[in-house]
């Protein structure tokens, strides 16, 4: 490990020679108000880049002939190892390929599926609506029920906050497909008010929303109250209160604010619970979307459709990082003027 | 520097003394606060009354219960608190009646409050009218077409320049002595007859204190009340009208402020006032030893400059450090005074000028070269705990810089260090959160000294200790001076404590040194405008 | 001023969730270690005659749809369910801490590099990660620690990295600069046990939800292949016959939730007495 260490040592500056290389590239700098912007979009080409590399590195890494992998369990013919050779360029240098590759994706070209005989952009983009349906659903039965647990119970006596976070330590706890079967037993088979599948009608959607929803409320919940209950004891809270505000009043003006901070640090998490969960949730569920075009090609081998799958969702990412990093800067002025 | 006790004497005369003072705005009787979670009991039956215009200091060291008490007054002690009273009346109500609804209806509207560091007491992320605004509209003082130039006058009033740009900026760019300001304005929006300070100056630079001091003071000559929270008696001499020493949730002494502060009774106000560092002249320590001076100074620094970014945070700065003499480095905040420590450390390289040792090379050396010599350089930082190992004992905490002793030794060198700082063998087994902050402090000192270093630079050591702790650290750095014959490097940006040590002075400023010279000559007749204000400001107890 | 900061209190009275949690913890341990200890009943014996039986006698938790006795594959489900979890965490955790170190320790320009590229990977949905790693290999247990474990490194390294640098740039450590101790000193009485002690407390909190991810890919088909007993296999067979045999989902779902629960009592436990320790 020792190999590893720094020239310096662990702290500031220590050795004399010379200033430090950020005081050298200060100069460099874009102007400040141009900072902000360059580098979020800097960071969002990286991850896209990031995540289409590692979806390459994957069929690199995978042991076997990459023909063989990227046919799958599907149609092996001669024709198609030959269209696959010459859209992968497999008969060209390495370099050559992954540059053609990142090109290919740079048009918005996910690739063709050698077994649907498709191409991947297609296939996805048929499937597309329902995942996004459910998705935001989920988030909004996640985000509209950690807030009110949260504002109900923060600061609260002890009870109703035992048992509220009794109820996250389950719900964090418990898989989407357990929530999810459970809801299916009382709502769908015992009560019979909800649909046991399918996603034809606006009622099937509510059991598949709450099952991806609970969890993510779970853990909201929890970071929402723990930020309301520390804001609560800042200094700021007491003078509002020693202006004669009720104590609803403080949560709702002050508090609140501080305590989706470090919630909305969470998104990432969040983004990823919810396109994976709704892998498992459309298979519970029999809905037709993503995820289960995904199930689909991971148990075919069909690796352009999850190569695909992988870079989309590093997409989605990126863009709902951007947009909460502009609501983080709305919410604490101090990021703004920096 | 009399101006605020002119002040007072000209437009507040003493309330006791004046028949027209009608019935008390707040008198509470056997005031009980305990908090039964905890086990605490931090208030045990406290008796107080304040007159319509009248300034009362509550006085006492960290854990008194002073700031328990004063939120108690306006029903804030918080939910785990537990307040009892044979007697509560406020705003000529009985407050022992009070529920939730009653205590809002009196808060802001009959007493405003005022925190210690406006940076966390207004809402960091609203802006300074928003916060003013908040007060207008709760109590319904002015209509709502009228609040923004109601807000604006506010901030006038409380002498904030442009309150128009003011309004619509954030705590975060104000400046410390604005942001106050700002703070003061939002506590009187709703005009109360009763304003509870609780330390409103203690994070603020010594020139801001003074002028927020005159702020409050012009309130009070206004005919507003007062009720001022602090741990520094000679910060609420040029305010108060009557002073209340608290002591481990008691009052041990009251009466009126000039008594208190010059005729003290308990023996716990005499050890407070006998503690204060004080800075006025005529107060002066001669340890230098004779015969160090010929020999050179042991460390030195030439034309020292260090930029980050654009912004000099030190700026040619020189100082020579003898053996066995203090050079005490006075700043308020945003000197340069911690990069300058920092240099003096070789822990960070300048971009211009050198640091010595001994006349030879320190901050031009290599790391590795300059290992060896590290032990001879050593450092008391302001908050120890964060330069503890989370993990250790107090005995491997000591015995850290031992590493050349064999195992058996080193214990019994912890022991030995332990006793030289004051502190009982037993301790070594302890961990650091176990302590108190003074003992802590000792710690650090025992620990610093392991090394017999020629040099010890000390950072602050005791801005964050009570003042009778302060009193006695700094008495110990004195002793091992003496003894040792250490050269020390002392920086504060208290002018008292600074001057209770140091042998040579350097004031700095914005990076810069503006006057540099011997201690009694500073003090006594400082040449630069700077330091004449900055000694100006300093609170003082009466003569 | 003689109130210190309070210390742990050892004599502090027992919390009855912790000591419930260590005691079932305690339990699966020895399921997973002995399962012929808690039955002796073959979890792979197909009875057709007395498929989807309920709970009664011979068969404390009923029959699933081939008649095989589901408290038997509960019993022996642990193994597969707990323990790739297992192997799961110690891989991440391992090869997480070790990447997580190196970026710490770096210097400023490599370091940034790694750390910039652990955050790239832990955006992605783990368990989109770990299906391309499925993808590649085909289902099987052995493939489902590797994804699963694959899947959670950058997040270790992450925290790991964040805190080698919190170490760093800490109070203490610049002191031992100042004592003029060796580089490879502090960073070995220093530096690393301070970013080592948490990552017990990380593995704790992590172990449950690698549970999770090993029974949600077995429940999409991907774990340990029929007939193994696997908790989100049985889950996923039971959903068919919900409606008539609600006891083949109810036993593997409970012991699931019941694992994850305790594992997560048990590491909040864990994490709150570390930060009682160190501030």
């Amino acid at each position: 490990m020792t190999a590893a260490l720094p020239a310096r040592p662990p702290t500031t500056p220590t050795s004399a020679a010379r200033p430090p290389v950020r005081r050298r590239l200060a100069a460099l700098r874009a102007p400040a108000w141009l900072g902000a912007p360059v580098r979020r979009l800097v960071s969002a080409v990286a991850v896209l880049w990031a995540a289409a590399t590692t979806a390459y590195a994957a069929l690199l890494l995978a042991p076997g002939d990459t023909v063989d992998i990227l046919v799958g369990d599907g149609a092996d013919t001669p024709e198609i190892r030959a269209q696959i050779v010459a859209e992968w360029g497999l008969d060209r240098p390495e370099a050559v390929r992954y540059l053609s590759y990142l090109g290919r994706l740079l048009h918005g070209d996910l690739g063709r599926s050698y077994q649907l005989q498709r191409d991947v952009g297609e296939v996805l983009a048929g499937q597309v609506g329902p995942t996004v349906r459910l998705t935001l659903a989920a988030a909004a039965v996640g985000v509209v029920l950690a807030l009110v647990l949260a504002v109900a119970t923060a600061g609260r006596s002890v009870w109703p906050r035992r048992i509220v976070s009794a109820a996250e330590l389950v719900a964090v706890s418990v898989p989407q497909f357990v929530i999810g079967i459970v809801l299916l037993f009382v709502f769908s088979f015992s009560l019979g008010w909800f649909p046991v599948s399918g996603a034809a009608d606006p009622q099937a959607l509510v059991l598949p929303a709450l099952a991806l929803g609970l969890p993510v409320a779970g853990v909201l919940g929890q970071v929402l109250r723990e930020g309301l209950e520390r804001a609560l004891e800042q200094p700021f809270a007491v003078t509002a209160r020693s202006r004669g505000l009720s104590e609803r009043a403080v949560v709702a003006r002050h508090a609140l604010r501080h305590a989706l901070l470090p919630a909305v640090t969470l998104t990432g998490w969040f983004t990823g619970v919810l396109l994976g969960g709704a892998v498992i949730t459309e298979a519970l569920f029999g809905r037709p979307g993503l995820g289960r075009v995904t199930m689909q090609a991971v148990s075919a081998k069909d690796m352009p459709v999850v190569m695909a799958v992988v870079i989309l969702s590093a997409a989605v990412y990126v863009t709902i990082s951007a947009l909460l990093d502009l609501a983080y800067r709305l919410i604490d002025p101090r990021l703004r003027s920096v | 520097m009399t101006e605020l006790a002119i002040t007072r004497a000209d437009s507040a005369p003493d309330p006791a003394s004046n028949p027209a003072a009608g019935p008390p705005l707040v008198a509470v009787e056997d005031l009980r606060v305990s908090f039964p979670a905890a086990g605490v009991e931090a208030v045990r039956g406290l008796s107080l009354s304040i007159a319509p215009g009248e300034c009362v200091a509550l006085v006492g060291e960290s854990g008194s219960g002073k700031s328990v008490t004063a939120r108690a007054l306006i029903g804030l002690a918080g939910s785990g608190a537990h307040v009892r009273a044979s007697a509560f009346r406020a705003g000529g109500e009985d407050a022992l009646t009070f529920g939730p609804r009653e205590w809002r209806r009196l808060r802001g509207r009959f007493a405003g409050l005022v925190l210690q560091d406006a940076l966390v007491s207004l809402d960091p992320l609203r802006t300074v009218g928003a916060e003013i605004t908040e007060v207008l509209a709760e109590h319904d003082v002015v209509p709502r077409p009228a609040r923004p130039e109601r807000v604006r006058a506010l901030l006038e009033a409380v002498g904030v320049p442009d309150p128009e740009v003011r309004v619509r900026q954030h705590p975060h760019q104000l400046s410390g002595g604005l942001r106050q300001r700002a703070l003061i304005a939002s506590a009187i929006a709703a005009e109360p007859e009763l304003i509870i300070a609780d330390e409103p100056t203690t994070a603020l630079d010594v020139t801001v204190q003074a002028q927020i001091l005159r702020l409050l003071a012009d309130r009070k000559a206004a005919g507003t009340a007062l009720l001022m929270i602090s741990h520094d008696l000679a910060v609420v001499a040029a305010v108060a009208d009557r002073v209340l020493v608290m002591k481990d949730g008691l009052v041990v002494e009251e009466g009126p402020a000039r008594e208190v502060l010059t005729a003290p009774r308990h023996d716990y106000t005499r050890a407070l006032l006998a503690a204060v560092p004080s800075a006025s002249p005529g107060h002066r320590r001669s340890a230098r030893s004779p015969g160090a001076a010929p020999r050179g100074p042991v460390l030195a620094g030439t034309g020292l400059s260090v930029a980050y970014g654009s912004r000099r945070a030190v700026d040619d700065v020189s100082f020579r450090l003898h053996a066995g003499e203090t050079l005490g480095v006075v700043g308020e905040s945003g000197s340069g005074k911690t990069t300058l420590a920092r240099l003096a450390l070789g822990l960070l390289a300048p971009d211009a000028g050198e640091v010595t040792l001994r006349g030879g090379p320190w901050s031009a050396l290599p790391e590795r070269r300059r290992r060896p010599l590290r032990p001879a350089v050593q450092v008391i930082a302001q908050n120890p705990l964060d330069s503890f190992d989370p993990r250790h004992t107090v005995g491997r905490l000591v015995a850290d810089p031992l590493s050349a002793l064999p195992k058996r030794r080193r214990r019994e060198r912890a022991a030995e260090l332990l006793g030289r700082v004051g502190l009982p063998p037993e301790l070594l087994g302890r961990r650091p959160r176990e302590l108190s902050g003074g003992q802590r402090q000792r710690v650090a000192i025992a620990r610093a000294l392991a090394s017999r270093p020629e040099v010890l630079i000390c950072d602050e050591p005791v801005s964050a200790l009570d003042v009778s702790i302060q009193a006695q650290v700094l008495d110990l750095l004195a002793e091992i001076q003496a003894e040792d014959g250490t050269a020390l490097l002392f920086i504060s940006h208290d002018l008292g404590v600074v001057r209770h040590l140091s042998d040579r002075v350097m004031v700095m400023k914005d990076g810069r040194v503006v006057e540099e010279g011997d201690a009694g000559e500073v003090f006594h007749h400082p040449r630069h405008p700077y330091t004449r204000e900055l000694l100006a400001a300093v609170p003082r107890l009466p003569e | 001023m003689a109130v210190a900061a309070p210390a742990l209190r050892p004599g502090a009275r027992p919390r009855p969730g912790l000591v419930l949690a260590l005691l079932v913890l305690a339990v699966l341990v020895v399921v997973v270690a002995a399962p012929g200890l808690v039955t002796r009943v073959d979890p792979l014996a197909a009875d057709p005659l007395r498929a989807l039986a309920p709970p009664g006698a011979g068969h404390p938790l009923g029959t699933d749809h081939l008649g095989r006795d589901v408290f038997a594959r509960v019993v022996y489900g642990a193994r597969h369910s707990l323990g790739i979890g297992v192997l799961a965490t110690a891989l991440a955790v391992g090869a997480g801490a070790l990447l997580g170190l190196a970026a710490g320790l770096a210097t400023r320009l490599a370091g940034e590099a790694l750390a910039r590229l652990f955050d790239v990977l832990s955006s992605f949905p783990e368990l989109l990660l770990a299906l391309l790693v499925i993808a590649i290999t085909g289902p099987g247990t052995w493939n489902v620690v590797a994804a699963i474990g694959i899947a959670q490194i950058p997040t270790y390294a992450r925290v790991v990295r964040a805190q080698t640098f919190v170490v760093r740039r800490s109070g203490y450590v610049e002191q031992a600069v100042t004592f003029g101790h060796s580089r490879a000193r502090v960073v070995a009485r220093h530096v690393l046990p301070n970013v080592v002690g948490p990552v017990p407390v990380l593995a704790t909190m992590g172990l449950g939800q690698a549970v999770i991810a090993t029974s949600g890919l077995s429940f999409l088909g991907m774990g340990p292949q029929p007939p193994a007993p696997e908790w989100g296999t049985m889950l996923a067979e039971s959903r068919d016959y919900l409606r008539v045999a609600s006891w083949v989902a109810f036993s593997p779902g409970v012991a699931l939730t019941l694992s994850v629960v305790c594992l997560t009592v048990a590491g909040r436990h864990l994490q709150r007495r570390f930060e009682g320790r160190t501030p």
